[in-house]
């Protein structure tokens, strides 16, 4: 790797005590995906909550979208190491939806529309920290970064923040998704840099 | 803006997955289960390399495989409800005590 430029080093004392162990700031707000992109007209998205008992609320785009909305601005960290701060995001909480519905279930699988899925404890996408996201500084969110929705839980490493989400399920036992079943770890704190199955 | 992703061709395996395997894996066939289409490891469509590799059947996209590597590790799933298989990286100089 070449030397860093002074700048580099001047923003990273800016956001100190907002990086977490072994990760580096990034201005830019990279791509990865495991599969094609799906393409989703929001005249044929559905977002639906599936319960333990198989029960379902669902919500097209225009429900959705008549939700009450937030505006979180918040750091992301990726498990490839790099954190970005300060993305703004435009969504619906995912109380809204998770109220909604009777469950005693304390894990959720977020589903996507690749069939990409996401394990995550229920009360880490409750109480204000998780949102479906449709709007990313200021714009409609594009395919490639997950659009037309995607999750956005900030305080999680972001493979479990799935991109092109088409619902959550609550399970009563914890369910490894797409990546934690390959290796990743099961929950994803960067603050405590867990990465992979034995961190 | 890109057209995100592109993909590359099985034989970006051939890296990762000959720390683990004695012959080369990109040669040999899988019959896709879901489109029954018949394809080399070469010829899967290679989604990543991060966070891992997923390659997918260039007929239907099915999931064939997924490798993740670690300092000291790697991991392979096959399919999608195999489970994952831990393999020490012998040539890895870095070492992950888990």
């Amino acid at each position: 790797m070449g030397s860093l430029s002074p700048g580099f080093h001047g923003r990273t004392r800016a956001f100190e005590g907002r990086l977490p162990p072994g990760q580096y700031p990034t201005e830019s707000f990279p791509v990865l995906s495991a599969g094609p992109t799906p393409h989703v007209p929001t005249d044929r998205w559905s977002f639906t909550v599936t319960t333990e008992r198989g029960e379902t609320r669902s919500w097209t785009w225009d429900e959705m979208m008549a939700l009450p909305q937030e505006e979180p601005t918040v750091d992301i960290h990726c498990v490839t190491r790099w954190s970005k701060f300060d993305t703004r995001w435009r969504g619906v909480s995912l109380d809204v939806f998770l109220d909604e519905v009777d469950s005693s279930s304390e894990h959720v699988v977020a589903e996507s529309f690749d069939g990409y899925t996401t394990n995550l404890p229920r009360e880490d996408v409750t109480g204000g920290k998780a949102w479906l996201a449709h709007a990313y500084d200021g714009y409609a969110l594009s395919p490639d970064h997950g659009g037309p929705a995607r999750l956005v839980v900030p305080h999680l490493y972001f493979w479990k923040s799935a991109k092109w989400i088409k619902g959550i399920i609550l399970t009563p036992d914890d369910e490894p998704g797409f990546w934690e079943s390959a290796g990743y770890h099961g929950y994803g704190d960067p603050w405590r840099e867990q990465r992979y199955w034995s961190d | 803006m890109n057209e995100h992703p592109l993909y590359l061709d099985g034989n970006a395996l051939a890296g990762p997955l000959g720390e683990v395997f004695t012959t080369d894996p990109t040669t040999a066939w899988r019959l896709c289960p879901a489109c029954r289409l018949p394809a080399t490891l070469a010829q899967l469509h290679v989604y990543g390399p991060e966070p891992g590799l997923t390659a997918r059947c260039p007929g239907c996209a099915a999931v064939a495989l997924r490798v993740v590597t670690q300092p000291g590790h790697l991991w392979l799933q096959l399919g999608s409800g195999a489970g994952a298989f831990r393999f020490s990286r012998p040539h890895d100089r870095v070492r992950n005590p888990g």
